[in-house]
């Protein structure tokens, strides 16, 4: 392995860390899975060979290694129950008694533009990071690591009903929290850069 | 079906496929209600968005 390849791998470190610990929510953990996944690169540079981009590679491996430490930690130490449980009465205050809308939810003015700044990325961090564990946690495992309903039900023990609930939960309070932080009215499309 | 409900289902959706009749009253709600539509796109742009944290382009905390 040439020394170019292996500093070239550890400056992603930083970046790598910041990926798990979003998703793990454990500094040891986190770290654990960024080790083992610099290692595996190392073990398998040649692998890369050729691919464009080596972040976008070893994040791959990375999601893996996210994935077996979230089986592993499911079978040791389940996550407790958000304290929200299964009731969803934290929306109530959006809608009437008759379940209409109290106020209607605007657009949001192009929204895909705002993936392109850093400012951005960071707000929806925060938003997430803002979630109870387990809601984070269902709503990472589906809609980042892509996986599905099953597989999520099984790692945190709970029915699909519930699995359902919990992503809902993580779609709605995320919505709530960039119209707050970012699309809302007075915000003008977020901080100035 | 109420605005309640149907953001349910709107959200479900996007990890189960629904049934012909959740559909069908989905069609129906959204062809009157604008902020059900809204909800709709802000889910469906929260699935781009957190895909695009591991994608990694760009200079700056994530990259």
């Amino acid at each position: 392995m040439s020394p170019d390849f292996r500093s070239q791998i550890q400056g992603h470190r930083a970046y790598l860390l910041r990926y798990a610990s979003l998703q793990l929510r454990s500094p040891e953990a986190a770290e654990d899975a960024v080790q083992e996944t610099l290692l595996a690169a190392l073990a398998g540079g040649s692998g890369f060979a050729g691919r464009s981009n080596l972040r976008t590679w070893l994040t791959g491996i990375l999601k893996h290694k996210i994935v077996d430490a979230i089986r592993r930690s499911s079978r040791e130490q389940p996550l407790e129950p958000d304290e929200s449980g299964d009731e969803m009465g934290e929306f109530d205050a959006l809608f009437k008694q008759n379940g209409h809308w109290v106020d209607r939810p605007p657009a949001w003015d192009d929204p895909d533009a705002a993936l392109e700044r850093q400012q951005f990325l960071a707000a929806l961090e925060k938003c997430l990071e803002g979630l109870p564990k387990r809601t984070a946690r269902a709503f990472l495992m589906r809609e980042h690591l892509g996986c599905d309903t099953g597989e999520i039900c099984q790692e945190l023990g709970v029915t699909p009903t519930h699995c359902w609930v919990l992503l809902y939960r993580a779609r709605m309070a995320l919505g709530q929290c960039l119209e707050q932080g970012w699309f809302g009215p007075g915000r003008e499309k977020g901080p100035r850069t | 079906m109420n605005c309640k409900e149907v953001t349910r289902l709107v959200s479900q959706r996007l990890d189960r496929e629904l049934a012909l009749g959740e559909r069908a009253a989905l069609r129906l709600h959204f062809a009157l209600c604008e902020g059900c539509r809204n909800v709709q796109k802000q889910f469906e742009f929260l699935r781009r968005a957190v895909r695009r944290l591991g994608e990694g382009g760009g200079d700056g905390p994530w990259s």
